[in-house]
């Protein structure tokens, strides 16, 4: 098969900050949030401080390597708890109809009407900052999209012939759904998810600027922007360096989020010709 | 025959309901198969052979119901089943193979899976044990090296092979009844042939009997012993298979065997072209009073416009539904 630039950059690029995270206590100079030194404040970068230092004298370089922690934890975590929602409720939607079809969809045309962010400050109002409700608030309020495309598929695919074949072959519902309908669904899921996840950073990034999110002292590239937002012009590579990681990260999985429709799309065309 | 029928199926109707009223798409259809018998059931589109077979297994959908008769399946009646009782029926007791083989079989799964589950739902077998189950149910359809093709997705194997499998899943659990709808009309005549032979050997060893359903008379009678003929939603003659191509009783079906062609029958029959029956099928909401056969009958007469003839026996068994019959 041809690789496909999108593919192998967008997949680089989110491979890269999965290793960063993972790696960040053997990567980092220093501890993220201990190693304050008050004398190496606000160092421009440098070879011994490679993204410059903050006001409190930590390490920059140190700080966006842990930081990946909770931006990919928030964005892979959350993302997946609105694939889980979205495929559920959409799958079973298209395929029972009925009733429980316009429940659904009333529920989904309310989500979409409410900007998810102003939704996510709400459920995070409720259940204070931190990790936690940053998850709960991101996972509840983005799944109207997979949703809505879970149940389209669910629709057409309803009529498929091998699908009627399971019915007449004695497949319950619950069989014919996960058997038949979710893995002829699955690619345009799994893009919509990769989607996603680069929202989810971007939210979790605007919820933590907004001091929703993690709390300080610990790091994550929201917070960190935050917190450099007084400094822009005295000590521009505080809000530069978690900046470029939030932007390489995002264009990464939109990327790797292109790629794999390009390669799933045409397949399950032939496939269904 | 003796004892009682595996099926029997006894003044069906199918209603449609269009939203304002119902009308029957099909009615007075009745029928019996018995043990590791073979019948055909023959029509053009739209008839109501289709849905028939919809209504054995329990699946009409709106706005399709059915509107009365009774079904009985070894002496029980079926057509009130709970949906759970149903679908222990379905796949297990009656299983069914459909017209597409393209479509009938799910293009992300590989066709080994396919045929093993089968033995997990309704055999509850291990995965492993339906695994190697499935592999003697490829072989035992004919198709090379099933070890390997078990692995194989749908769209890795020719027409002919899905219909192999589609066979091998339908006769996976050794099912009393076998409904064949249309089943080799999307294939080649030499691959028709095979598969239609293996069908009936297989069938046949197994003493399951087949409900085949098509619009291809001259292939019915092939395979099936008793043949009915529906038009629209009535059986209008049903016969052993013999005597319906040597004498057929109801014009409607004189007008079907008219109508195959036939090698070398134009020089010794004198024909220049093949006949045809007149006009079209009438729609369900418009078909016509008595004989609804009669617009397109050429020995129809006033008693047809008024009068629906009634289902009379033959003396070579079977019966015919006209007036006129021969």
């Amino acid at each position: 098969m041809k690789l496909r630039a999108n593919l192998v950059i967008g997949g680089s690029l989110f491979a890269l900050a999965i290793v960063v995270g993972l790696l960040a206590p053997w990567l980092a100079h220093t501890d993220p949030v201990m190693d304050a030194n008050l004398m190496n404040a606000e160092e421009p970068p440098s070879w011994t401080w490679w993204f410059g230092t903050d006001g409190q004298g930590r390490d920059i370089y140190s700080r966006v390597l842990y930081g990946a922690r909770v931006s990919l934890t928030v964005g892979i975590v959350s993302q997946l708890i609105n694939s889980v929602i979205g495929v559920a409720l959409g799958l079973s939607a298209g395929y029972f109809g009925g009733w429980w079809d316009d429940i659904v969809n009333a529920l989904t045309n309310l989500m979409l009407a409410i900007p998810s962010l102003i939704f996510a400050l709400a459920i995070m109002a409720v259940l204070g900052p931190g990790l936690t409700s940053l998850l709960i608030a991101l996972g509840l309020t983005n799944w109207s999209f997979t949703c809505r495309l879970a149940r389209a598929s669910a629709l057409s695919l309803r009529s498929q012939g091998y699908v009627q074949a399971a019915t007449v072959l004695g497949y319950g519902d619950a069989r014919i759904m996960i058997t038949q309908l979710l893995p002829n669904m699955l690619g345009p899921i799994v893009v919509i998810g990769t989607l996603g996840m680069g929202s989810a950073v971007l939210s979790e990034a605007v919820l933590s600027f907004l001091g929703l999110g993690v709390r300080p002292p610990f790091p994550s590239w929201g917070s960190m922007l935050s917190e450099a937002r007084e400094q822009i012009t005295t000590a521009p590579w505080l809000s530069i360096f978690p900046g470029l990681a939030i932007f390489l990260t995002v264009l990464g999985l939109n990327l790797l989020g292109d790629g794999l429709r390009d390669i799933l799309d045409p397949q399950s065309r032939s496939r269904r010709t | 025959m003796t004892g009682r029928p595996l099926l029997e199926v006894e003044d069906l109707r199918i209603d449609l309901d269009d939203g304002s009223r119902r009308v029957a798409a099909a009615e007075g259809v009745s029928f019996r198969i018995d043990r590791g018998e073979t019948f055909g059931l023959v029509g053009e589109s739209g008839c109501g052979k289709s849905i028939t077979a919809l209504a054995l297994i329990g699946l009409l959908r709106p706005p399709l119901s059915i509107g009365g008769g009774v079904i009985r399946f070894e002496g029980q009646e079926i057509q009130h089943l709970s949906a759970a009782r149903q679908r222990q029926l379905r796949g297990n007791r009656i299983a069914m193979i459909f017209q597409e083989p393209m479509t009938a079989l799910n293009p992300v799964s590989p066709v080994g899976r396919q045929i093993a589950e089968m033995f997990v739902l309704h055999r509850g077998k291990s995965w492993r044990e339906a695994n190697q189950l499935a592999v003697e149910a490829l072989a035992s359809v004919r198709v090379p090296a099933p070890e390997r093709r078990v692995k194989d997705y749908p769209h890795q194997l020719s027409g002919g092979m899905r219909q192999r499998v589609m066979i091998a899943i339908a006769l996976a659990c050794g099912p009393d009844l076998l409904i064949a709808d249309e089943p080799t009309t999307a294939l080649d005549v030499t691959v028709q042939a095979e598969i239609i032979e293996l069908m009936r050997n297989l069938c046949a060893e197994r003493g399951t009997a087949i409900l085949m359903i098509s619009h291809d008379l001259g292939l019915v009678a092939n395979v099936c012993r008793r043949v009915a003929v529906m038009y629209a939603g009535r059986i209008v003659e049903e016969r052993g298979s013999a005597d319906i191509f040597r004498a057929p009783s109801h014009p409607y079906t004189q007008g079907l065997v008219d109508s195959l062609p036939r090698l070398g029958s134009r020089a010794a029959l004198g024909r220049s072209r093949l006949k045809e029956i007149a006009g079209v099928v009438p729609a369900i909401t418009r078909f016509p009073d008595g004989c609804r056969f009669n617009p397109r009958c050429t020995q129809a007469t006033d008693i047809c416009r008024t009068t629906a003839p009634q289902a009379d026996g033959l003396e070579a068994g079977g019966f015919v539904r006209c007036h006129h019959h021969a």
